[in-house]
């Protein structure tokens, strides 16, 4: 048994060899992280000092924790506003730059530039923006009349969450636009040839062609930016620290609160495994969205 | 003569009305999208002063360095926070590239036991998101001394971006035909000789698309530095704005803070500028291999 495995190795040698420094560095830093995760989440795990077995009480505190729940219910309400507007606005920006005309190219980047920004630059970057003294926001409606002093868009649960709307919309447009226009361009063109010759018009090219041969790319694309949502961390760290009164709070916030702020390493391992598990669930969809089947 | 050239004029004009409407349309969104990086970057030239006016000033009155100046002087200086910022970011880019250029070539080109289930097992933490993980790293990297440092930091970087970048890479590999190996083999090169000599010059597009997807994940990550970071000496660069942002609530330097942020921006936009075919054909593999 073990000279043969040994035979199979030294055959295999140099295949080993070459994948040995990535397995290894995936296996130290997240496999084994991933499993600790678990056993965390089964013990009182303070900042310092010893941790201890608790069995599942992690997990029954969380049960009545109306915070973190709140804050489950604030990312869900937040996934659920940004996703159909981040595809609808992306869709928007795929069908316009979907052409090969002069300038085209500029476009597309300047619609992508915001993609490469670090969320906590822009982050850092719309809170002035948003901000009511310097802010050029309040500035500009005050000037244009439609306001009549400084709004604190950041102060207040819903303006702020439509200011982070406006913020992401303007971050993360860009890369679900590529998503999309990778999947309009395998399109062949020969369908809206064959159509511009019925003499079907512009929206019904849309309607009859693009969307429905799309359906996997929407599926990629509205997936991708349900993970991307429910992760979201920075924007609300950066731009509303959670306030006014905790109400936006997303779940990682939330976590990292818990784990970094309140030193309860073990709890917050336990909330992790429920994002965990959401976050599994949602990839689960997007596999049975894209399966390989030919309908 | 007149009944049919006048459809086809009015045709003509419809066409250029068309035209002229889609090229404003998309112009307007494209200041749109770059007038929030353009006016971060005017105020940072602005005085300190004239930066931190209410209501802002819509033109400067002179170009100015002051914020810049601020910024050097800031904390440690902010030479100590782009280097940390650079050198963990130059080793997640480095470590990545050679990690995932051994992993792509091992799995593109030998047979062995166990292969589709390991790369599997790399490809899966993909579907794993790193935020889940980050109190047992916090814990693991005290545990390996590699709390507080540029290596530790790197490290986990390098981790989170190896299964797209194994797997960019073993595509890479896959698409060179194997023959061309086979005479080198012939010729008794070694496996690594192959791989460096032969191989790697032609794998360059996949090496940018790593490297650059490397790079700006690690220059512009926040929450794990924020939690494996806490000597301010080895803050990155977010780390350090943010503190900057909220260290002085009540008399803040928006002149200094939009310096910051013009400087975090640059590197990003200037190598997604100059290489965004590769940044661009990384995202297009990920999108078709789902």
């Amino acid at each position: 048994m073990f000279a043969h495995l040994r035979r199979s190795l030294a055959r295999h040698r140099a295949g080993y060899l070459f994948i040995l420094p990535c397995l290894l560095v995936t296996t130290v830093f997240f496999i084994v992280p991933l499993l600790m995760t678990v056993w965390m989440s089964f013990n009182h795990w303070p900042l310092l000092g010893s941790s201890s077995f608790i069995g599942f009480k992690n997990y029954l505190d969380l049960l009545s924790d109306e915070s973190f729940w709140g804050s489950i219910a604030f990312t869900l309400k937040y996934t659920l506003v940004v996703t159909p507007a981040i595809f609808l606005v992306a869709f928007g920006l795929a069908l316009l730059v979907n052409r090969s005309v002069r300038f085209v190219g500029l476009f597309r980047t300047a619609y992508f530039l915001p993609v490469v920004i670090g969320m906590t630059t822009a982050s850092l970057l719309w809170t002035w923006m948003f901000n009511d003294q310097v802010g050029i926001f309040s500035a500009v409606l005050m000037d244009l009349g439609v306001i009549d002093e400084p709004v604190q868009w950041l102060g207040e649960t819903n303006s702020a969450l439509a200011s982070i709307l406006v913020m992401v919309l303007w971050k993360a447009s860009g890369f679900t636009m590529v998503i999309l226009l990778v999947g309009m361009q395998a399109i062949p063109h020969d369908l809206y040839e064959a159509a511009c010759l019925d003499g079907a018009s512009w929206w019904s090219q849309i309607r009859h062609i693009t969307i429905p041969l799309m359906r996997r790319t929407f599926a990629l694309a509205l997936t991708m930016s349900l993970i991307g949502s429910f992760l979201a961390f920075e924007q609300f760290f950066v731009m509303t620290r959670g306030g006014p009164f905790n109400s936006t709070i997303t779940v990682v916030h939330w976590i990292y609160r818990a784990s970094f702020t309140y030193f309860k390493l073990g709890y917050g391992a336990a909330m992790s495994v429920v994002l965990l598990l959401i976050l599994l669930a949602i990839s689960g969809l997007q596999m049975y969205l894209l399966r390989d089947d030919h309908e | 003569m007149s009944n049919v050239s006048q459809p086809l004029m009015s045709q003509r004009w419809r066409r250029r009305a068309i035209n002229s409407a889609y090229f404003s349309v998309c112009t307007v969104l494209a200041l749109m999208f770059l007038f929030p990086i353009v006016w971060s970057i005017l105020t940072s030239l602005e005085t300190a002063a004239e930066a931190s006016t209410s209501p802002p000033v819509y033109f400067p009155s002179r170009f100015s360095l002051e914020n810049y100046r601020n910024l050097a002087a800031y904390g440690q200086g902010i030479g100590l926070y782009l280097g940390n910022s650079a050198s963990v970011a130059l080793m997640t880019v480095v470590g990545t590239l050679v990690l995932a250029t051994m992993g792509g070539y091992g799995f593109s080109r030998f047979r062995f036991p166990g292969r589709n289930a390991i790369f599997m097992l790399i490809l899966v933490t993909l579907m794993i998101p790193f935020q889940s993980i980050l109190n047992p790293l916090f814990v693991l990297l005290r545990l390996l001394h590699l709390q507080d440092t540029q290596l530790g930091l790197a490290l986990v970087y390098t981790t989170f971006q190896l299964p797209f970048a194994v797997f960019m890479m073993r595509n890479a590999f896959d698409a060179i035909p194997k023959e061309i190996e086979e005479a080198a083999r012939l010729d008794g090169c070694r496996p690594i000789d192959i791989l460096l000599r032969v191989m790697l010059p032609l794998v360059g597009p996949g090496l940018a698309t790593v490297a650059l997807f490397a790079f700006f994940g690690s220059w512009n990550e926040l929450l794990a530095a924020l939690i494996l970071i806490s000597d301010s000496r080895a803050f990155t660069l977010p780390v350090m704005l943010l503190n900057a942002q909220s260290g002085q609530l009540g008399s803040m330097n928006w002149g200094l803070m939009q310096a910051g942020i013009t400087l975090s921006i640059l590197p990003c936009a200037i190598l997604f500028l100059l290489l965004q075919r590769f940044y661009i054909q990384g995202l297009v593999a990920g999108a078709v291999k789902a």
